[in-house]
């Protein structure tokens, strides 16, 4: 576990000093069911990461390759979206 | 002390011609405000010299209280010298941006015009706005007069951007009874104000630093406590800012502006604790009960935050009773806000005076000296008999 940092050591007024590092919290731990993609039946049409609030369906080529777990809160918008039902909400049982 | 460094000149101003006058002598570089009685003359003038071109001043006339200190917080943030006055019910639709703006830093000064909240509706003077944002994290000085109401704002404002401080800042002076009364004023030349001020140097600024950053992001249970202890360090770092600009000033003019000031104190049994014009209204029933051959003085307040306890307790310890008037109620409380604490700052003195509490001029009740002689001779006989019937009562109220 990390130590957290003292009033001295934290900058003033609440600031935050690094552009970006909203990435680094780890908002995955939120959720509750997860996106599971079936390749097979996903056709590429990517509105999933078109709708996707968080921009956290992963693509590489034009190809969707599946979910940043770190920062998906579940919402399942995507499944919700996807004309194939290529996207599965599953209860996520991991911590 | 020797005397002042720089020539004054003295001109007649009201307390709103006092404060626009000290604004336009600062020419900040931002200015957001709305206008409500009894502040509007302060307003209107300092739009008339942005008019005239005399400031270089950006104003912007926000559509409400809670957006100009919004745009206050918005131009100090991005680095600008930023300034704003206001009274009453408009100070109260700042509230929650008062606590942003200390939260964030933010060394923004104002004049309050001390008026009566609402309701029932009125517009004269009491201390009901400033003293209920008492724990805004602002610092806080209470004028006497239109001559303290330009001086404090000038003195507030370099203590407040002290950089061991970064607090903003309020000076509040008597709705009408200042706000609108004439007296001469010795004003510095243009150029010693703007020395005593200097170039502003924000401690951080969004359109001037190169680095991109994030002001006012959310803070929960893991950092918000410490943001917190930072902003007490501040505060705690106050009084010395405040007696370092008050000294600087008082080389320029030879005035003296601690954070509370004692008359006819030293041998007295009874002290009256005062804020504001009440303190003139004072001197003169000292005065003349000193005339009648009794031990009385007058205890000034004005640095109510940071509240200066040890100092409190060095003016009154000596007393056998203290008398403490504030023009607000705080309903519910043991007393008003100035008891509470003159009280709490007693509590550890030796011998300490007994201490009791009047509640004079609300919605701006006139309290002359016939009323402070009241409370005083309570205070004579609480001092003689050891014995307190009421520890809060009402002047002038029938």
């Amino acid at each position: 576990m990390e130590k957290k940092k003292g009033w001295k050591e934290i900058p003033l007024g609440g600031l935050i000093t690094e552009a970006g590092n909203a990435e680094e919290y780890d908002t995955g731990s939120w959720r509750t069911f997860k996106p599971v993609l079936d390749a097979e039946a996903c056709n590429n049409c990517l509105l999933c990461w078109i709708f996707c609030p968080d921009t956290s369906v992963l693509v590489e080529n034009e190809e969707v390759k599946g979910f940043d777990y770190k920062h998906c809160k579940g919402c399942g918008i995507c499944a919700a979206e996807c004309p194939k039902n290529a996207i599965e909400m599953v209860l996520d049982e991991e911590e | 002390m020797a005397g002042p460094s720089v020539q004054s000149l003295k001109l007649p101003l009201t307390g709103n011609d006092a404060a626009a006058y000290a604004m336009k002598q600062v020419n900040p570089d931002v200015v957001a405000a709305y206008p409500i009685t009894p502040q509007t003359e302060l307003m209107q003038t300092f739009a008339e010299y942005v008019h005239d071109g005399e400031v270089d001043t950006e104003l912007i006339t926000a559509e409400s209280e809670h957006s100009a200190m919004s745009a206050c917080v918005g131009a100090a943030a991005a680095g600008a010298r930023t300034m704003t006055a206001t009274s009453a019910n408009g100070f109260a639709l700042m509230w929650e941006v008062l606590y942003i703006a200390a939260s964030l830093r933010l060394p923004i000064t104002m004049t309050v015009v001390n008026r009566a909240l609402s309701g029932p509706i009125n517009i004269h003077c009491d201390h009901s706005d400033s003293m209920g944002a008492r724990d805004a994290g602002w610092i806080q000085l209470y004028a006497e007069n239109p001559q303290e109401a330009y001086d404090l704002l000038l003195v507030a404002l370099k203590a407040a951007e002290n950089h061991d401080v970064l607090l903003p800042a309020m000076v509040m002076y008597d709705g009408f009874i200042i706000s609108h009364t004439m007296e001469v004023v010795e004003t510095l030349p243009d150029e010693a104000v703007r020395e005593f001020v200097g170039p502003y140097k924000p401690a951080y600024a969004m359109l001037l630093d190169k680095k991109p950053f994030t002001v006012g992001p959310l803070d929960f249970h893991d950092y918000y406590f410490e943001h917190k202890r930072q902003e007490i360090e501040g505060m705690l770092h106050a009084p010395a800012a405040l007696a370092a600009s008050a000294a600087e000033f008082e080389g320029l003019t030879g005035r003296s502006y601690g954070p509370l000031e004692t008359y006819r104190a030293d041998d007295a049994e009874v002290i009256m604790v005062a804020l504001g014009s009440t303190a003139g209204t004072a001197r003169y029933a000292v005065d003349a009960l000193r005339e009648q051959g009794h031990a009385v003085g007058l205890m000034k307040l004005r640095t109510f935050r940071p509240f200066p306890a040890a100092e409190i307790a060095a003016a009154l310890g000596g007393a056998k009773c203290v008398v403490v008037c504030d023009r607000v109620v705080s309903f519910g409380a043991f007393g008003s806000p100035t008891f509470a604490e003159v009280r709490s700052a007693l509590y550890e003195v030796p011998e300490r005076p007994l201490v009791i509490n009047y509640i004079y001029g609300l919605g701006g009740r006139d309290t002359g000296p016939d009323l402070l002689e009241q409370a005083f001779e309570e205070g004579l006989r609480v001092a003689s008999t050891g014995e307190i019937k009421e520890h809060v009562g009402y002047l002038g109220v029938r």
